[in-house]
C-alpha cells in the first residue's frame, strides 16, 4: 500500500466517524421553525399527513455515542487505519498461526504415548488409526483417492506392489521426503516402429500376447523390441523388466500399471515419457503426522492384503488377461 | 403529579425518560396474567430439569450439535424443523393477533411476564405506587437505602437464577448449578450466564415498556394484521364523556367516566386509554380491571373501557370469522399438521455420499469401471445400528468394501468408503445411482441417496 494511498484511507475512515457524529448531532435536533415545544417531527408526506413527535429515550441517542466510541478504540487496537497496524499488533496471519500452534501442540499431546511405538505397532493402534485415517482424508486422499487405492498415475497404496519398496521405514522416508520419479520419452529416438517394438516386447514380459496367438510379424516386433529393451530399457527396470526400487523404476512383469495398462496408455509412455512427483511432507505435516501416516499405510496395505507383511516379496503375476481388442496394431 | 403522561412543554427528538410507576391492579384479567405469567415462568424453570431416559430431557448441546428434546435427538441437519416451528409461531402470532389482537403482549411475552415479576418485587420492597413514588423523590434514608438494596438483591438473585436456567438449556443443569454452587464454572458458562443475567435484570427491571415502545419490531407490525375486527382495548368515549368527578358533576350532566385517572395509575406503559387506541399500548387490560372496580364502586356497569372492537364501537356488529382469521388458521393448521407429520416421520438417520473428485474412474479387470465414494451416515438414534450399503439404480452395480456392514454408534457420525462397480461396456458419461444405507436391525431406518457414477466419456 504506498503512503498516499494508506493516507487516503486513513482520512475516509476517519470523515466517516466524524460524519456518524455530525448525523447523530444534526437529526437530533427538532426541525421546526416555531422551535421548541414541537408537537410533530414537522416531516409531512401527502399534502397533510404528518407524523407525531414521540420523542426517544435519551439514553438511546448515548447508544450511538458509544458505539462511535468503541469505533474510535477499535481503530486504535486495530489495524483499519492505512498501514497503522493498531496497538495490539493483530494480523489474521498471526492469529491463524497462533491457533495452528496451539492445535498442533493439542495433537503432540494427545499422541504422546505413540513416539515409542515402531511404526508396525502404530499401526495396529485402533486410537492412532482413527486419528490416522482423518490425517489421511485431509492430506492423502485428493490424489491416492478415499480408500488408498489411487488412480491413474497415483500408486494404489494397497496393492502390496511398491515402487520404492514398501518396509515401514521406506515408506515413511517417501512420506517425509518426497519423491521424484522421470520415465524419459523415447518416441523420438525410437521413432514409431521402434516404439511399437519396444510395446510388443513389454505386453509378452506381463504374459499378454501369448505365443500362441502371435503372427511372424509380431514375433519379429517383439524381437525387435526385446534388442531395444536389452540395451536402452534394462538400464532402470533391469534385464528381466523386474524394476528396481531403489530408483523407483516400475516392474512391467505384473498387472500393475500406474499410468494405465491399456495399449494406448502403455504407448503412450513409451512414446512421451512419464514424470511423477510426491511431495515431501515432513516440514508440511512435522515429524509425528508423518509416522501417523506412514502406519496408516502400511495398516491399509496390510489390510487388503492379509497375510501378507507389507513389502514382502511381490507375489507372481497373475497377468492381466488380454482380450482380442488389446493387441498391438 | 402524572409526568409522563402529559408532553412535557419542551420537546426535541429525544427526551430523558421518565420511569412510569404502575399502580397494583386487582381483577379477571390481572388474575389471568398471573395464571399465565406462573406457568410460563413455571415451564421455563422447570423444563430444564426434567429427566428422560436418564438424561436430561430438553438439552441444546451446542459444541457436539445435538438438540434433545425428549426421546428425539435432534441434528443440524434437522434445521429445517426448527424452520417450520418458527413459521408455526410467525402464524401464531398473526392468527392471534387478527383474531385478539396483542394477547402476546399483554400475557406472553417474555418481556412482560418478568417484568410483571420485577415490579412485584419491586413493590414488595419498595410499597405500592405512591410510595415508590415518594421513595425516589425523597432523600436518602437508612429505609431508602435498604428498601432499594433489598429491592436490588431481590433482582439481581432473580436475574442470575433466570441466566442460570437459560444457560441449563445448553448446558446439563445439574453440572451447571453444582458448579455455580462451587464457583467451578467454565469461562464461556460463566460470559453467559452473567450476560443473560444482566440482560433480565436491565430488561425487566430498567427498560421494561421502553423495549415494547422502542425495540421490539413486532409491536409496530401486529397493527398490521389489525382490522376492524379485531380486538382492542378501548374507552366507550360516547358512554363515558363528557368526564368529571361526582362531586363536581353533581349539577352538570356528565358521562360515567369519573376522571379518577386510575386508567391511566395502572398502565404499564404510561398511556391514557381514553386517548384511543394507541401503539403504546400492549393489551395488557389493567385498565379494564381498574375501570371495573371503580363502575362496581359508583354503581356503574362495567365496560366503560372493555375489549371491544372498531366496527362495534362505530355501532356495527362484531364479527369473529373474517376471510383473514379463516386464512391464517388454514395456514396455521396447514403448517402444524405439516410439522406434526415431519416429527412422526423423521427417519433419524442421514447420508452423504460423496464421490471422490481426483480419481474419474479406475479400470479394473472384467470389463468393468470403478468409482469411489465417501459415505457420511448420521445415526442420530439413541441406538447402535449396523448399516448395509447397497446400490441401485444402476444395470449390474455392485458395492466393493472392506466391510460389509457398518456399525455407528448412537448419536455418531462415520465415514465409510465404498468402491461401486459397473460393466462399462455400453454405459459412457455421467450416470445416475442411488446409495442405499440401511439398518440391519429397522427395516425403517432405510436411506437412498442420489449419487453419480462417471464412465468414460465416450
Amino acid at each position: 500500500m504506498s503512503p498516499a494511498v494508506a493516507f487516503l484511507i486513513g482520512a475516509v475512515v476517519l470523515a466517516n466517524i466524524a460524519g456518524a457524529l455530525w448525523l447523530i448531532w444534526w437529526t437530533a435536533r427538532s426541525k421546526d421553525p416555531a422551535g421548541a415545544g414541537a408537537q410533530t417531527t414537522t416531516h409531512v408526506w401527502d399534502d397533510d399527513l404528518t407524523e407525531y413527535n414521540n420523542p426517544l429515550p435519551r439514553w438511546w441517542l448515548w447508544l450511538f455515542i458509544l458505539t462511535i466510541l468503541f469505533g474510535l478504540g477499535y481503530l486504535l487496537l486495530y489495524p483499519g487505519l492505512g498501514t497503522f497496524g493498531g496497538l495490539l499488533h493483530w494480523s489474521s496471519i498471526s492469529q491463524y498461526q497462533a491457533e495452528k500452534e496451539t492445535a498442533g501442540q493439542a495433537l503432540e499431546d494427545r499422541l504422546a504415548g505413540i513416539k515409542t511405538e515402531s511404526l508396525v505397532q502404530l499401526s495396529h493402534d485402533p486410537r492412532a488409526m482413527a486419528t490416522a485415517r482423518n490425517l489421511f482424508a485431509l492430506n492423502c486422499s485428493t490424489c491416492h483417492g478415499s480408500d488408498a487405492r489411487g488412480a491413474k498415475g497415483f500408486p494404489n497404496l494397497t496393492d502390496g506392489d511398491w515402487l520404492w519398496g514398501g518396509d515401514a521405514n521406506t515408506i515413511y522416508q517417501t512420506i517425509a521426503h518426497g519423491r521424484d520419479n522421470a520415465m524419459p520419452a523415447w518416441g523420438g529416438a525410437l521413432g514409431p516402429d521402434g516404439v511399437e517394438n519396444v510395446l510388443s516386447y513389454v505386453l509378452t514380459l506381463s504374459g499378454r500376447l501369448p505365443e500362441a496367438s502371435r503372427t511372424a510379424g509380431m514375433t519379429a516386433q517383439i524381437e525387435a523390441g526385446r534388442g531395444t529393451f536389452k540395451t536402452l530399457c534394462a538400464a532402470c527396470h533391469g534385464p528381466d523388466g523386474k524394476g528396481n526400487p531403489t530408483i523407483g523404476a516400475p516392474n512391467l512383469t505384473d498387472s500393475v500399471w500406474l499410468h494405465g495398462g491399456e495399449i494406448e496408455d502403455i504407448r503412450e509412455t513409451i512414446t512421451h515419457g512419464r514424470l511423477n512427483h510426491m511431495p515431501a511432507h515432513a516440514e508440511l505435516l512435522g515429524e509425528t503426522k508423518v509416522r501417523l501416516l506412514a502406519a496408516y499405510v502400511l495398516n491399509v496395505s496390510e489390510a487388503a492384503n492379509p497375510g501378507r507383511a507389507a513389502g514382502a516379496a511381490r507375489p507372481a503375476s497373475p497377468g492381466q488377461p488380454a482380450p482380442a481388442a488389446m493387441s498391438p496394431r | 403529579m402524572i409526568a409522563s403522561i402529559e408532553p412535557a412543554a419542551e420537546q426535541g427528538l429525544y427526551a430523558s425518560h421518565q420511569k412510569v410507576y404502575s399502580r397494583e391492579v386487582s381483577g379477571y384479567y390481572a388474575r389471568l396474567r398471573v395464571a399465565a405469567v406462573a406457568a410460563l415462568l413455571g415451564l421455563f424453570y422447570g423444563v430444564p430439569w426434567l429427566r428422560w431416559d436418564g438424561r436430561q430431557a430438553v438439552l441444546f448441546d451446542l459444541p457436539a450439535r445435538h438438540f434433545r428434546v425428549w426421546g428425539i435427538t435432534f441434528f443440524p441437519q434437522d434445521f429445517i424443523l426448527l424452520t417450520a416451528l418458527l413459521v408455526i409461531a410467525a402464524l401464531s402470532l398473526f392468527f392471534f393477533t387478527a383474531l385478539a389482537g396483542r394477547l402476546w403482549c399483554g400475557y406472553a411475552c417474555p418481556q412482560t411476564v418478568w417484568t410483571e415479576i420485577y415490579v412485584w418485587m419491586e413493590r414488595l420492597t419498595e410499597g405500592g405506587r405512591q410510595r415508590q413514588i415518594k421513595l425516589d423523590r425523597g432523600r436518602w434514608s437508612t429505609e431508602k437505602v435498604l428498601r432499594k438494596t433489598a429491592k436490588q438483591a431481590l433482582w439481581i438473585t432473580f436475574s442470575f437464577l433466570t441466566g442460570l436456567t437459560f444457560v441449563g438449556y445448553f448446558s446439563p443443569i445439574e453440572r451447571l448449578v453444582a458448579g455455580a454452587a462451587t464457583l467451578h464454572l467454565g469461562s464461556w458458562e460463566t460470559f453467559w450466564v452473567v450476560f443473560y443475567s444482566f440482560a433480565t435484570y436491565g430488561n425487566a427491571g430498567y427498560l421494561r415498556e421502553q423495549v415494547c415502545k422502542y425495540m421490539c419490531p413486532y409491536a409496530r407490525f401486529q397493527s398490521a394484521m389489525f382490522d376492524r375486527h379485531t380486538l382492542i382495548i378501548s374507552y366507550d368515549a360516547p358512554r363515558g364523556e363528557p368526564r368529571g368527578s361526582l362531586r363536581h358533576g353533581k349539577n352538570r350532566r356528565l358521562g360515567d367516566c369519573v376522571d379518577c385517572t386510575l386508567c391511566v395509575q395502572v398502565c404499564p406503559t404510561g398511556i391514557d386509554i381514553r386517548k384511543g387506541l394507541q401503539y403504546e399500548c400492549i393489551a395488557c387490560a389493567a385498565c379494564i380491571d381498574a375501570c371495573d372496580g371503580v363502575m362496581d364502586k359508583v354503581g356503574r356497569s362495567r365496560g366503560l373501557i372493555r375489549y371491544s372492537t372498531q366496527a362495534e364501537m362505530d355501532g356495527r356488529p362484531k364479527q369473529f370469522l373474517r376471510p383473514r382469521v379463516i386464512v391464517y388458521a388454514a395456514l396455521l393448521l396447514t403448517a402444524i399438521g405439516g410439522f406434526t407429520a415431519a416429527i412422526a416421520l423423521r427417519v433419524p438417520v442421514n447420508v452423504d455420499v460423496i464421490r471422490d473428485r481426483n480419481t474419474l474412474y479406475r479400470v479394473i479387470d472384467g470389463g468393468r469401471l470403478e468409482n469411489v465414494y465417501s459415505v457420511r451416515i448420521i445415526n442420530k438414534d439413541r441406538k447402535r445400528h449396523e448399516f448395509r450399503i447397497d446400490v441401485t439404480g444402476l444395470p449390474g452395480a455392485s458395492v466393493d468394501s472392506d466391510r460389509a456392514a457398518q456399525e455407528v454408534g448412537p448419536e455418531d457420525v462415520k465415514t465409510v468408503v465404498i468402491r461401486v462397480r459397473a460393466p462399462s461396456a455400453e454405459a459412457r458419461g455421467a450416470q445416475h445411482l442411488l446409495v442405499v444405507t440401511q439398518a440391519l436391525d429397522a427395516p425403517r431406518l432405510r436411506v437412498a441417496t442420489p449419487a453419480t457414477f462417471l464412465f468414460k466419456a465416450s
